[in-house]
């Protein structure tokens, strides 16, 4: 299933509805590399909430994607991992680097807000 | 080799005419034997613990328990009996080999009356014994079984009643928790923290966690990694964790076995923890000013 990406103003926010395959993941890393240069986002959200599984490979394309999108100039936050796959994740070794992570969307937007402030 | 019992450990009419007999014998002597006995317990300083007409006391009931086993091949009321004893005298600091060593004793004089008796002639003494030693290793293993089942049942109750108070999460301001840590941390407790401060930081919508650890005594490498996972995975859920309390011997153990704290804010003591946790989430304390001089009132969050 393709991931929807929606547009909110300077934000573009990807929000997973069910487990993916990894070509959707591959999927999503391709289409939020070029829209993050079309509506010139200044920073993506993506909400994994509803996974309740997450592997290497999922957890490698994530840190992936956020790298890429740095360099098309936007930040990226990953929102609303769950507690059992937060534990499960570390306890696999799988860690997403120094990607921004956040509660929830809410806190995700406020995490993006805060961070512009200073310029 | 399973034992039985001694009614049907030998179909043969001699065995249980011979444990009559037996049994007769030690009821005969019942008042010199029990002495005996309790002697022998002082003498190898067995139990300790209690009085020496506690001691008595007990041995009589024992002693009696005992022949009626060796009477009837029965053990469900020793059993019982050594289940009420063990709970009595377990919280007195009894230790399993003084049980133990009791009931050897038990056995041990009631042997050598049996040697004295028969030893003019040894065919009979050895039928005797035949039919004794049986009987009396059951008790003995009973009585041991018994005493180390409760004993387990005790540290069973004890554990879960630990678990139970051990780890609190608790929502000291809006979005702050602090989770104190208190006691020795194993692998089955540790899971079970970051579990409850995982559900807390959901629940709560976390953004801060104080851990503190001064109530631990020592941390090892599996604690340390795990302390370093559980704040790994509270960082996934956006929350920023702070570890207070480390002490010296603790931060120097850390730094022996090599554990990457560099990840992980650390700061002195549960205090400093909080101000800096505060400070994070944009709380300020400011001191109120004093209405009468002298008296100054506790600070006050804004």
């Amino acid at each position: 299933m393709r991931v929807p990406i929606l547009k909110q103003g300077d934000y573009l926010i990807a929000s997973i509805q069910s487990a993916l395959t990894d070509a959707d993941l591959v999927q999503l890393r391709d289409d939020l590399a070029e829209m993050a240069g079309r509506y010139r986002a200044r920073g993506i959200i993506i909400d994994v909430t509803a996974l309740d599984v997450m592997d290497s490979f999922a957890v490698r394309t994530l840190r992936a994607i956020t790298h890429i999108l740095r360099m098309r100039g936007a930040r990226t936050v990953i929102v609303g991992i769950q507690p059992e796959v937060a534990f499960a994740m570390v306890q696999l070794g799988l860690t997403l680097g120094d990607t921004m992570t956040a509660l929830d969307l809410e806190e995700g937007l406020a995490l993006l807000n805060r961070r512009r402030e200073p310029r | 080799m399973k034992i039985k019992g001694p009614t049907v450990l030998v179909s043969n009419e001699s065995t249980s005419a011979l444990l009559t007999e037996l049994v007769a014998h030690l009821r005969q002597n019942r008042t010199q034997l029990r002495e005996e006995w309790a002697r022998r317990i002082t003498e190898s300083q067995l139990l300790t613990a209690m009085t020496k007409e506690e001691i008595f006391a007990e041995a009589t009931s024992v002693y009696d328990n005992y022949v009626a086993v060796l009477e009837t091949g029965a053990v469900e009321a020793l059993q019982a009996y050594a289940r009420d004893l063990s709970e009595r005298i377990i919280p007195r600091g009894v230790e399993t080999h003084e049980v133990v060593g009791i009931v050897l004793l038990l056995r041990d004089v009631l042997a050598r009356s049996l040697f004295k008796k028969y030893q003019s002639d040894f065919a009979l003494l050895n039928r005797v014994l035949d039919a004794y030693e049986p009987a009396a290793n059951r008790i003995a293993n009973t009585v041991a079984v018994g005493f180390v089942q409760e004993r387990e049942r005790i540290i069973r109750q004890q554990q879960e009643a630990i678990r139970e108070l051990s780890t609190p999460v608790l929502q000291v301001r809006e979005r702050l928790l602090i989770l104190p840590i208190i006691g020795v941390i194993d692998p089955q407790r540790a899971r079970q923290v970051t579990e409850q401060l995982l559900r807390g930081i959901r629940s709560n919508r976390a953004k801060v966690v104080v851990i503190d650890i001064t109530g631990v005594p020592a941390v090892d490498a599996t604690v340390a990694n795990h302390l370093v996972q559980t704040v790994d995975a509270s960082r996934l859920m956006g929350a920023t964790v702070i570890v207070t309390g480390l002490s010296a011997e603790i931060a120097q153990t850390l730094v022996t076995i090599g554990v990457d704290l560099s990840k992980m804010k650390t700061i002195g003591d549960l205090q400093g923890g909080i101000e800096e946790a505060e400070r994070l989430l944009g709380y300020k304390v400011i001191l109120e000013a004093t209405e009468t001089q002298g008296a100054a009132k506790p600070p006050t969050t804004v």
